[in-house]
């Protein structure tokens, strides 16, 4: 037994580090693309190509004060951005990352834990985040705070339904919520039987959508919007617990992309896995890169929406896609089988 | 114990099911540690001088005009009791598409009269302007 949980918690560890680091880079590399999406360096100051930045910008911002409105709820207000951040950390314990690799003589999967209903406990945490914001837009007591906080819950409940509703394809696919099981379904046609390219080219589209909605990213970046709420539900917000909001935005963001790749990009499956367990980690870095790349690109290249929009498109365009979705694949299945 | 040990140890889902759920307890608690030593660490770096005028809920630099604590729109009222309808279908979607393997045409039918149910409750919303946001 101790064997087992020295196993987990070097494992969450591991994870745990190489998470945070991720979500401090994609920060840095956000503001790079910007920059050259917008003709101009970005942060390249700071060591070499600026990649010193995030441990700069986490000192100075570990310095600024910490002010906690008069008129806030305090409790409430200290609570909520952990209330966003450990949820957001805590989706990592399921992704599965590679196959199985031999280490020290011992076969290691690589995924912290493995367990039935691992989409369950994914969409579970997902919609745990929407706690967080509404709660920090009330407790702040400021109007911004609180539009954004509405705004912020109304729009994820609105996407969380097109987002639920768009797994079900895959769970038809492959008949299990495990997502080892997921995983592995997709493994035919030398590791690219992936979903998105079989029958979920629709599916995986509204899941997109309303993963980038989930994630509070523009197009869909309402709660935030700065140039009408000044910055939405963390406008009262300074020092660590901004930054644990940060964190936890971008923390969203890289799980929403590493559950799209294990959903529909056949996560760490790829050429070659079968031979080279170890290839399979690289497949799984390179697809949730290309995905956080792709996010902050759509963030440079849409314009917002505008609210009554988003609610129109989430709950006129979305729903029923995701709904003709499910009913094309069961139907496909049922006669290809 | 060892049994159970060696199934886990072979790490099927299939074997031992609670086991799997563990780390999360594991993880959680490790996890707290994150906010709670960036708010100590920061906490002891910091200078912290307070004055009334900064402790105020920013407006644009204005004094604030009445508490925030009004009236909002009834809409997100709706899409409230909208979003609780439609996500309890879906939860019951999640276990029928699991082992649609094994249902095969009568599970096809009846998820299409459950979604034609469904389909009526939307279009109602729709007719009644509950879709509708201004």
């Amino acid at each position: 037994m101790t064997d087992l949980l020295l196993e987990w918690t070097i494992k969450i560890a591991v994870i745990l580090g190489a998470l945070l680091t991720a979500v401090a880079y994609s920060v840095l590399l956000e503001r790079r693309i910007m920059g050259f999406i917008q003709l101009r360096r970005g942060p390249n100051r700071v060591g070499p190509f600026g990649l010193l930045q995030p441990a700069a910008d986490g000192l100075k911002l570990i310095f600024k004060e910490d002010i906690i409105p008069s008129q806030a709820s305090k409790l409430l207000y200290v609570i909520a951005p952990t209330l966003l951040l450990i949820p957001s950390l805590m989706i990592f314990i399921v992704i599965p990352f590679g196959s199985e690799i031999v280490l020290f003589g011992r076969k290691i999967a690589l995924q912290v834990t493995h367990f039935d209903v691992g989409l369950l406990y994914v969409l579970a945490l997902g919609s745990v985040s929407v706690y967080g914001i509404a709660l920090a837009g009330w407790a702040s007591n400021n109007k911004y705070s609180l539009m954004g906080g509405l705004r912020a819950s109304a729009q994820m409940i609105s996407y969380e339904l097109a987002l639920g509703l768009s797994v079900v394809g895959v769970l038809i696919q492959s008949g299990s919520l495990d997502l080892v099981e997921i995983v592995r379904s997709q493994g035919g046609w030398n590791g690219m039987h992936w979903n998105v390219f079989v029958s979920q080219p629709l599916g995986f589209l509204v899941f997109f959508i309303a993963a980038l909605a989930e994630a509070n990213r523009t197009p869909f970046d309402l709660p935030e919007a700065d140039s009408e709420l000044v910055a939405g539900y963390h406008t009262e917000y300074s020092s660590m617990k901004f930054v644990m909001f940060q964190m936890g935005e971008y923390c969203n963001l890289i799980a929403a992309a590493g559950v799209s790749t294990t959903l529909f990009w056949g996560g760490w499956m790829g050429p070659g896995v079968e031979t080279y367990p170890a290839l399979s980690l690289a497949y799984f870095t390179a697809k949730v890169f290309v995905f956080v790349f792709v996010f902050i690109w759509i963030r440079f290249t849409l314009p917002r929406f505008r609210y009554d929009q988003l609610m129109r498109f989430g709950w006129r365009v979305l729903l029923p896609l995701a709904i003709l979705n499910i009913i094309i694949t069961a139907t496909v299945k049922l006669l290809v089988s | 114990m060892t049994e159970a040990f060696a199934l886990i140890q072979a790490s099927a889902p299939k074997t031992g099911p609670i086991f799997g759920y563990i780390p999360i307890v594991l993880f959680f608690v490790i996890a707290v540690l994150v906010p709670v030593a960036l708010l100590g660490v920061s906490r002891l770096l910091q200078r912290r001088v307070f004055e009334r005028e900064k402790l105020m809920p920013y407006e644009c630099g204005i004094d604030p005009i009445g508490g925030a604590r009004e009236r909002v729109s009834v809409r997100f009222y709706i899409v409230a009791m909208l979003f609780l309808v439609f996500d309890v279908e879906v939860v019951f979607l999640f276990p029928w598409a699991v082992i649609y393997d094994k249902l095969a045409l009568f599970g096809l039918i009846e998820m299409l009269i459950f979604i034609g149910i469904l389909v009526v409750g939307y279009y109602y919303a729709w007719r009644k302007g509950a879709l509708e946001w201004a």
